[in-house]
């Protein structure tokens, strides 16, 4: 019997996956893989002394708890747009947008508090690193809130319902990830300063 | 996640049926994976001749010190001084160029481009890649990369010059080197616009692989090319971004003054005002892909080989799974040994043994690879078409190549061979011309399919006999100058007492160079009087077993006319007991051969009868729906 299954299992079309979906998570290793590098680098180069002492920007707090707060209204969003709750998904996206402007304002604001404290892009790599997570990181959250406004778009010309929720989906994946990736650099920082 | 069941293939069949191509949505913004693979082929022949004509070029410098170079004059201009001899400046521009144009444009992007994208489709019977248009891009970005790192050989301070490897400070300086001024911004643009295009390509083949596979193609009965070229694309997915991330804070220090990599350096008496940075930071990040990077360039290649030594021995490839694990097993461990290239740069000594002890790991799955050629070769009926040669010269030069790695690999030894021509020796044969030899192999044995033409036999042989000697002989003598201590990326060394006893030899090396590279042309030229005038092929030339031979000669965007054909059994059924031919094609099915089929095999008949009638019903089904 084990055996039949099994055949059976093997003359079917491969269950697969859809490839857009797909790729975007492959992205996402990339991603991952960009980061991984760099705070691995933080670290091997932390280690080699000469490393400047600074407190970290408090504001990086409450940017954390909007990315959080973003995460959820999109959360509310895609399962209004499941529900096919229009109004409510109308919503739901557009605070998301507006939660993910408001990050990058607070990142700019993470900048002025490190000049504020005399700690610049130009010296030590110890606040160098610092500039280069947050604003890599930034980068690609633009490229996040994009293709949220891409959503939004849709949302509003009625192209996401309960039926069609390929891009919603891959929206808030591509979110929630950032968001996740955000959490880490902060607790990242938090831990090895 | 959801998941479904996706059926792209009849979408693009769909799309073909409806628009006509024009010129240039056939031949250059084209978004089908053949006509993709064959992009990057004619692209990655371009870049073999540029950078092995720089070789040449550094090779006249190197044999013969004392010459004239008044000769290049035309073609180098102020490259040349007024007493006729090459720019040193310049020759370590051209050791640069040489190597980021052999590992990046050819190596890379010439062999996993042109084959990962001709093949996967074909092979594992699907429409197209998952998505043409990043396929499309993946291409264009290559070739933006390309032009930019063309036009840094023509600029007037020279191209990059601080290596393939690019280390900082040299390459972050601009006052260290002509060189690392615009050349070197230009190659950073440039690699940056390769990374782009190999993950838009690598994110591709990966999705492909895994989602559009056809019915019945299991993992299992995967032609070892397709996990060749499937676990390649892992590696880059993993290790480019690493590249990225070393390459953007090179950037930093470049341009913006940071010092990630840069501390206490004094230029003319005066110091710089980076402080705290560190240059061994760099090695570690760059090492991270760079290793990696060189499995990237000889994964495929062994792939190919594979299919190629299967298919020409008429016998099954030996240990199928065996490959598959050892391969696994290159792409895990290939992540952590990078160090190995850093034995000398101050780092722990324990840290050293660690790094020496998971390399020589290493060289286990390579060995199991290589015995599992050899018994392939073992007793089969050897077909010796020109591909069957390149394969073989692939194994033999992975065999001279590997084991000098492990001299190499070992912290102590590596301490009088590092940077000197031993690596050089080392790299060139198991990487370079390995790779090259796959290349090779490839391009012999897919040719009828790409073009429904076959190529020039004897041509073939003549090329491969005289390449595979001229390897040998170019490489070999680089071990003794080696480990006498010659250091590599050197333009003199007449200054030197105990180099000079190696003049001769030199000599030679270069002599050989040059006729190896001479003999290039004759591949050339039959690759492309066979495009247009070779013997016309048959639709499964060399009797193989895999699914590209089942298209039509000239297959169209889609790839097969009709329905895309059931897979039922392995790749690898060659010369079977019992069967009427030495080979049967995936798509025959078990209950068309009772007569081969092993004790397992033919409890499986049922089964498969019976799913073949479910299907046919559904077929007819589906035919009266239109
Ligand atoms: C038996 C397995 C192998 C071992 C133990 C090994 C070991 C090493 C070591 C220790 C080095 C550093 C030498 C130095 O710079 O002092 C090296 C260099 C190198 N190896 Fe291997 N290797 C192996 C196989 C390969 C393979 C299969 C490839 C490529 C496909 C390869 C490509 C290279 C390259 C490109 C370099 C030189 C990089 C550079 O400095 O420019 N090696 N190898
Ligand atoms: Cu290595």
């Amino acid at each position: 019997m084990e055996k039949e299954l099994k055949y059976v299992d093997m003359v079917e079309q491969p269950i697969s996956m859809h490839p857009k979906k797909f790729a975007l998570w492959l992205f996402m290793v990339s991603v991952v893989m960009v980061f991984a590098g760099l705070t691995s680098a933080y670290i091997v180069r932390q280690a080699e002394g000469n490393w400047l002492e600074y407190d970290l920007p408090e504001i990086f707090w409450i940017t954390s708890g909007i990315a959080l707060l973003s995460s959820c209204t999109l959360h509310w969003a895609y399962f209004s747009a499941k529900k096919d709750n229009f109004l409510n998904l109308k919503i739901g996206m557009g605070l998301t947008v507006l939660l993910g402007i408001a990050f990058l304002i607070g990142q700019w604001y993470s900048w002025v508090a490190m000049v504020d404290r005399e700690v610049f892009f130009v010296g030590n790599p110890a606040g160098s690193f610092l500039y280069v997570f947050t604003g890599l990181h930034a980068a690609h959250l633009i490229s996040g809130v994009i293709f949220l406004i891409i959503v939004l778009i849709s949302t509003l010309r009625l192209q996401v319902h309960s039926k069609a929720m390929d891009v919603m989906e891959m929206a808030a994946t591509y979110w929630h990830f950032l968001g996740g990736l955000w959490l880490y650099l902060f607790m990242f920082l938090l831990l090895n300063h | 996640m959801a998941t479904a069941t996706v059926a792209p293939h009849d979408e693009a069949a769909h799309e073909h049926h409806e628009h006509h191509d024009n010129f240039i949505t056939k031949y250059i913004f084209t978004q089908d994976h053949k006509m993709i693979g064959k992009q990057f082929l004619i692209t990655g022949m371009f870049w073999a001749i540029i950078g092995g004509f720089l070789s040449i070029l550094f090779r006249f410098q190197l044999g013969f010190p004392e010459m004239s170079m008044e000769f290049l004059r035309p073609l180098l201009g102020g490259w040349i001084d007024e007493s006729g001899a090459l720019d040193p400046n310049f020759y370590l521009a051209l050791v640069t160029m040489h190597g980021t144009i052999m590992v990046f444009f050819v190596l890379t992007a010439g062999l996993s481009g042109t084959f990962s994208n001709y093949l996967i489709p074909l092979q594992i019977g699907a429409r197209d890649m998952a998505s043409g248009f990043m396929n499309m891009l993946s291409y264009w970005f290559f070739f933006l990369s390309g032009v930019i790192m063309f036009i840094s050989l023509f600029i007037k301070t020279g191209p990059a010059s601080g290596g393939w490897v690019v280390y900082p400070p040299l390459s972050a300086l601009e006052q260290a080197i002509p060189g690392s001024g615009l050349g070197m911004t230009l190659w950073l643009i440039s690699m940056t616009f390769f990374i782009v295009s190999s993950l838009l390509g690598g994110i591709n083949y990966i999705t492909t692989v895994i989602n559009l596979r056809t019915k019945g193609m299991s993992f299992s009965r995967l032609p070892l090319t397709i996990w060749a070229f499937f676990l390649t694309a892992v590696i880059g997915l993993l290790s480019f971004p690493v590249l990225f991330a070393a390459a953007l804070l090179l950037v930093f220090d470049r341009s913006f003054g940071t010092s990630f990599y840069l501390s206490d350096i004094y230029i003319g008496g005066e110091a710089l005002p980076n402080t705290g940075g560190s240059p061994v930071l760099y090695q570690h990040l760059f090492w991270f892909l760079g290793h990696p990077e060189v499995y990237i360039v000889l994964l495929p290649a062994l792939g190919i080989t594979s299919e190629v030594i299967a298919t020409n021995s008429r016998k099954p490839i030996f240990g199928y799974k065996a490959m598959i694990i050892s391969m696994l097993g290159i792409t895990i461990l290939s992540f952590i040994v990078w160090a190995h290239h850093m034995f000398v740069s101050g780092m722990n000594p324990f840290l050293g043994s660690i790094f020496m002890f998971l390399t020589l790991i290493i060289a286990v799955p390579s060995a199991v690879k290589v015995f599992n050629y050899l018994t392939t070769l073992w007793r089969g009926n050897l077909i010796f078409t020109p591909a069957m040669l390149f394969s073989i010269g692939l194994v033999s030069f992975f065999i001279s190549g590997g084991l000098t790695g492990i001299f190499l690999g070992n912290s102590a030894i590596d301490i009088q061979l590092h940077d000197t021509y031993f690596v050089v020796a080392h790299f060139h044969l198991v990487m370079g011309s390995a790779s090259f030899f796959g290349l090779m192999a490839g391009v012999y044995h897919w040719f009828p399919k790409m073009f429904g033409r076959m190529m020039d036999a004897k041509l073939g042989y003549i090329h491969f006999w005289l390449t595979f000697t001229g390897v040998y002989l170019v490489f070999f003598p680089m071990h003794y100058i080696g480990i006498a201590g010659f250091p590599r990326r050197y333009y003199s060394w007449t200054n030197f007492n105990f180099a000079d006893m190696y003049t001769d030899l030199n000599m030679f090396v270069s002599v050989a160079a040059i006729i190896t590279f001479a003999a290039q042309f004759i591949f050339i030229f039959n690759f492309f009087y066979s495009m247009y005038r070779g013997r016309k092929a048959t639709l499964n030339p060399w009797r193989s077993n895999t699914l590209e031979w089942t298209t039509p000669l000239y297959p169209e965007h889609g790839n097969w006319p009709g329905e895309i054909p059931t897979v039922y059994r392995w790749p690898y059924d060659y010369s079977k007991p019992g069967a009427a031919e030495d080979f049967i094609p995936q798509t025959v099915p078990l209950s068309a051969t009772p007569e081969s089929n092993l004790p397992h095999e033919q409890e499986m008949v049922a089964l498969e009868m019976e799913i073949m009638k479910d299907e046919s019903e559904v077929l007819v089904a589906n035919e009266s729906k239109h």
